[in-house]
């Protein structure tokens, strides 16, 4: 990370966040006025098991400093089972990542149901404050991709 | 006694492999046990002592040396708890601590019985005598 | 190229205060497709989906970016503006600048750059939106209820009652189930019999009710609305529409030592029989495996003495097959067996009994008549012993892991019902856990013990051991810490429950999904516990957990309440954001077969063509737009990126990506 880390560094953050429980409570921390910062850009999915692994490599080839993901809480899938492909997706493809030399802490599974409208503010509060700590990015990173 | 209780009751979960928490104190295996009025303690008090950590009581009493290891209890027990595998485990606890075995040398001639094979005897000094 | 418009909204101040709408709509303009953008007050009001319309017609717009509040909120409205406007309505695609924007941001500069970021994302995916129709599908307004106990029939009267016609299937030769052979019900200990068979003969009287008795559902093909399902009505070699069910074929059959099943083995039947008095269809069934006329040709006394003419020994297993819109499981329980519970004695002693063969003891319908007999000399008991928890809460693999929930009411009920009948008897109660949650219940069993005298002991049972005609039974006591030994008459063992062994196959052929312990789930725990995962498939009694009669009742007419909610409808309109396979991808490996919860994915033999005019037959994947609900765990499981998700689809979420990162 040969970054200068000063504080103008500001890290672009992909959040997945599933219909039903975590773009709700996404919703709900807004409905709530409760600040977290504008690095966190939401893409909705139906269900988080709709989240494919290429699409978190994608992000870090274009330039992503960290993806979080975002399910309903274990048993409460709208679709039953979803999130527990996604937890067993993610757990595979982050063992991996971290073979890559991507840190551990750049990618994140959280369970935020649609009432937890200050846990999904705290919890994204949290990741880009440990992202920013980071620095950006640079291991997949596709460099024609980078606007110069 | 060279470990703490808290150790103690440790050493023993560790020895049993098992886990007392499991236990739903429903006393099927005190229910089932043949030694049950032998015992000062009985087979769902230990499990509860060992999950309490509180050995000190049960290592000093004669009720572990009292289990048949008949397995009754472990063939009954509905959530796999096992007393007689923590029975088993409190013995082989104490008998790893040097100096503290339950009958002292000197002791065991008188109690010996006169048609108890010499081999069994033998091995058993090898076993407990460390 | 779409021609996209872009609307920006100020929602009052919500937005505009914290966002520079203006140059967000001036930034989004220049976006690559976008030929028209323009920012107003409120969109969601008549005048700003007016303009919109305007707008689509104007310009001949494609496709819309609605930079807005949350797509939860209005993404319904916006999408019905484009369709009158004759804009296809998945062509629609919200940029949620409000909740996960402007009220979460303070700095104006910084919310106005995420907004126009936000706002090029759902640019870049509806350049890839493609025109959706929702599918429809018929609905045939006919329920299937399989199962004929007091679930099953509490669900047809309910579906009956709003004017639908229901088909019940019960594999015995009468309807009525395990609640027919209880003798009394908690808390009330009003007679079950007496509750139930008037039901019973409502279901038969009921025009719209068919009911298949001794009859089985042999397969289920197709999906909600439309589902196609072979009943096998089983040979009872008895015409069903002849006999009479006066059961003069049941007084003369000379074969009479055949166990008697509705009174759990207890005393004996003839080959030819009648359940109980009250079955309903009161129609005489032949036990192939007991009659001997059926096995080597000699006897053929029931067709003497049949005045009707209703005895066919030459009857075979007949096959229907029926349509149906909805069907609804209630498939029940049975007691376990006890084999691993060889402590007990069960298998040694016949004065060791469950909990139902106990009810049918007490029943005055029962093998002795109501009077409590101990079945192996027919003498009074005087010391009962009632163990709680047989085989439930077992995780030894001998049992049963879950509460059966209802032994500890049931088992209060004996206990209290032996105590008022017979004021000698000393009745024992071993108990883990009291548990009474419901209605009176605690009340119920407080009074057991300090009413009717039953004395409850926390400890187990640890021996059953029969001696000189006595049961000797070597306890706990763990509140006294001590060891009893009771010299009991009569042992009486609170079975746990489990679904009845046909749910298994009944749920593979639903493709309805079940839990380990053969329960089926439901389709969300606390918000929609009548219905299956599966669509059209819903949940009545037991077979989805255990339950006591109130609960199954209540359960029974909710899944009724599903049921005609479906069948009302004359169509059913698909959620039109499903997988969708690519055939000529798509390589057969059936990975996600596997993963889809719904069994949306079928596979089959296709021809493709191939070059020099030769032709090749592959197995490919194809979806149920009907039954898929779009999770789209399937996508992500393909390993060829055959499947993808319509409104979803994979490179769509990819350009959202890339426009975020960018």
């Amino acid at each position: 990370m040969q970054v200068e880390e000063t504080k103008e560094f500001k890290p672009t953050i992909v959040a997945f966040c599933c219909n039903w429980c975590s773009y709700a409570g996404a919703d709900l921390s807004g409905t709530n006025r409760l600040n977290y910062p504008a690095n966190v850009k939401i893409i909705r999915v139906p269900c988080s098991c709709r989240v494919n692994p290429m699409f978190i490599l994608r992000a870090f080839q274009r330039g992503a400093d960290g993806v979080i993901l975002c399910g309903c809480h274990p048993g409460d899938c709208h679709y039953t089972t979803g999130n527990y492909y996604a937890r067993r997706r993610m757990t595979l493809l982050f063992s991996m990542l971290d073979f890559l030399g991507i840190e551990k802490e750049r990618t994140r599974v959280e369970w935020v149901s649609a009432a937890e409208g200050a846990k999904f503010a705290a919890t994204m509060n949290d990741f880009v404050a440990t992202i920013t700590k980071l620095g950006e990015n640079r291991r997949l990173e596709d460099i024609r991709c980078k606007k110069q | 006694m060279e470990k703490n209780e808290k150790e103690l009751a440790q050493l023993i979960q560790e020895i049993s492999g098992l886990n007392p928490k499991k236990c739903m104190k429903c006393g099927k295996c005190s229910g089932a046990c043949p030694a049950f009025h032998e015992m000062e303690y009985h087979p769902h008090q230990f499990v509860d002592m060992v999950d309490r950590g509180d050995v000190n009581r049960l290592l000093e009493s004669k009720s572990i040396w009292m289990c048949l290891t008949c397995f009754a209890c472990v063939e009954r027990c509905p959530r796999d708890v096992k007393p007689a595998n923590f029975i088993e485990a409190a013995r082989l606890a104490l008998i790893r601590q040097q100096g503290c075995n339950h009958l002292k040398d000197e002791a065991v001639p008188p109690l010996l019985d006169e048609e108890m094979p010499q081999q069994a005897i033998v091995s058993a000094y090898r076993k407990f005598k460390k | 190229m779409q021609r996209i418009g872009v609307f920006v909204c100020w929602c009052g101040s919500n937005i505009a205060a914290t966002v520079d709408v203006q140059q967000v709509a001036d930034e989004l303009a220049k976006e690559p497709g976008v030929v028209y953008s323009t920012n107003y007050q409120y969109m969601c009001s008549q005048s700003g989906q007016q303009m919109i319309q305007e707008a689509i017609k104007e310009h001949h717009l494609t496709g819309i970016v609605i930079c807005s509040c949350s797509p939860r909120m209005h993404e319904a409205t916006f999408r019905k503006t484009a369709a009158a406007a004759g804009l296809n309505s998945y062509m629609v695609e919200i940029a949620n600048i409000r909740e996960q924007c402007s009220w979460i941001h303070k700095n104006k500069e910084e919310a106005t750059e995420k907004a126009i970021i936000l706002g090029r994302a759902a640019i870049a995916k509806v350049h890839l939106n493609a025109p959706l129709t929702a599918g429809e599908s018929p609905v045939v307004k006919r329920a299937l209820v399989i199962g004929g106990g007091i679930a099953g029939i509490q669900t047809a009267l309910d579906i009956a009652d709003a004017g639908f016609e229901v088909d019940i299937v019960e594999k015995k030769p009468t309807i009525g189930g395990k609640m027919a052979q209880i003798d009394k019900t908690f808390p009330t200990l009003d007679c079950a019999a007496c509750i139930l068979t008037p039901k019973m003969v409502d279901v038969a009287q009921n025009e719209k009710i068919h009911i298949y008795s001794y009859s089985e559902v042999e397969s289920v093909k197709g999906f909600v609305g439309n589902f196609t399902a072979t009943i096998k009505k089983k040979a009872r070699y008895v015409k069903e529409d002849v006999c009479t069910g006066c059961g003069l074929c049941t007084e003369k059959c000379p074969m009479k030592k055949v166990p008697n099943e509705f009174n759990q083995m207890l005393d004996n039947r003839t080959a030819i029989y009648i359940p109980f008095a009250q079955a309903v269809p009161k129609v005489a069934t032949i036990d192939p495996n007991a009659c001997m006329m059926l096995k080597n040709g000699k006897c053929g006394v029931c067709s003497k003495v049949c005045t009707a003419g209703a005895i066919d020994y030459t009857q075979k297993d007949e096959y229907i097959e029926q349509q149906y819109g909805a069907i609804v499981v209630a498939t029940g329980f049975n007691t376990i067996k006890l084999d691993n519970f060889d402590e007990f004695a069960y298998s040694q002693s016949p004065d060791v009994v469950t909990s139902l063969e106990f009810e049918r003891l007490m029943n005055a319908a029962g093998p002795t008549g109501g009077t409590l007999l101990r079945p192996s000399d027919h003498t009074h008991p005087h010391t009962l012993v009632f163990v709680q928890c047989v085989g439930s809460r077992d995780i030894s693999g001998c049992g049963k892991p879950y509460c059966s929930k209802i032994c500890c009411m049931y088992t209060a009920k004996h206990a209290m019902l032996c105590r008022e009948k017979y004021p000698d008897t000393e009745v024992y109660v071993f108990y883990i856990d009291v548990r009474t949650p419901g209605k009176n219940f605690d009340e119920f069993y407080r009074r057991a013990v300090e009413e009717y005298g039953v004395h409850y002991i926390k400890g187990m049972v640890g021996k059953v051991a029969p001696k000189d005609g006595k049961l000797m039974v070597q306890a706990s006591d763990l509140l006294a810490n001590d060891q009893l030994l009771i010299e009991a008459d009569m042992v009486v063992l609170a079975t746990a429950i489990e679904p009845d062994e046909s749910a298994r196959s009944i749920a593979t052929m639903l493709t309805a999904s079940m839990d380990t312990n053969d329960f089926f789930t439901e389709a969300h725990p606390k918000l929609r516990p009548v219905e299956s995962p599966t669509a059209g498939i819903f949940l009545s009694g037991v077979c989805q957990g255990p339950k006591d009669i109130p609960e199954t009742v209540s359960q029974a007419s909710a899944a009724a309440a599903k049921v005609i909610g479906l069948l009302v409808k004359d169509k059913l309109t698909c959620n039109p954001c499903v997988a969708e396979s690519n055939e000529l991808m798509c390589n057969g490996c059936s990975a996600c077969e596997k993963v889809c919860p719904y069994g949306a994915i079928t596979y089959s033999d296709k021809e493709f063509r191939t070059p020099y005019r030769t032709t090749i037959m592959r197995r490919v994947a194809s979806v149920n737009p009907a039954v898929c609900q779009g999770c789209g765990a399937c996508t992500v499981a393909c390993p060829s990126g055959a499947m993808d998700l319509k409104g979803f689809s994979t490179r769509q979420i990819m350009a959202e990506v890339d426009a975020i990162c960018k």
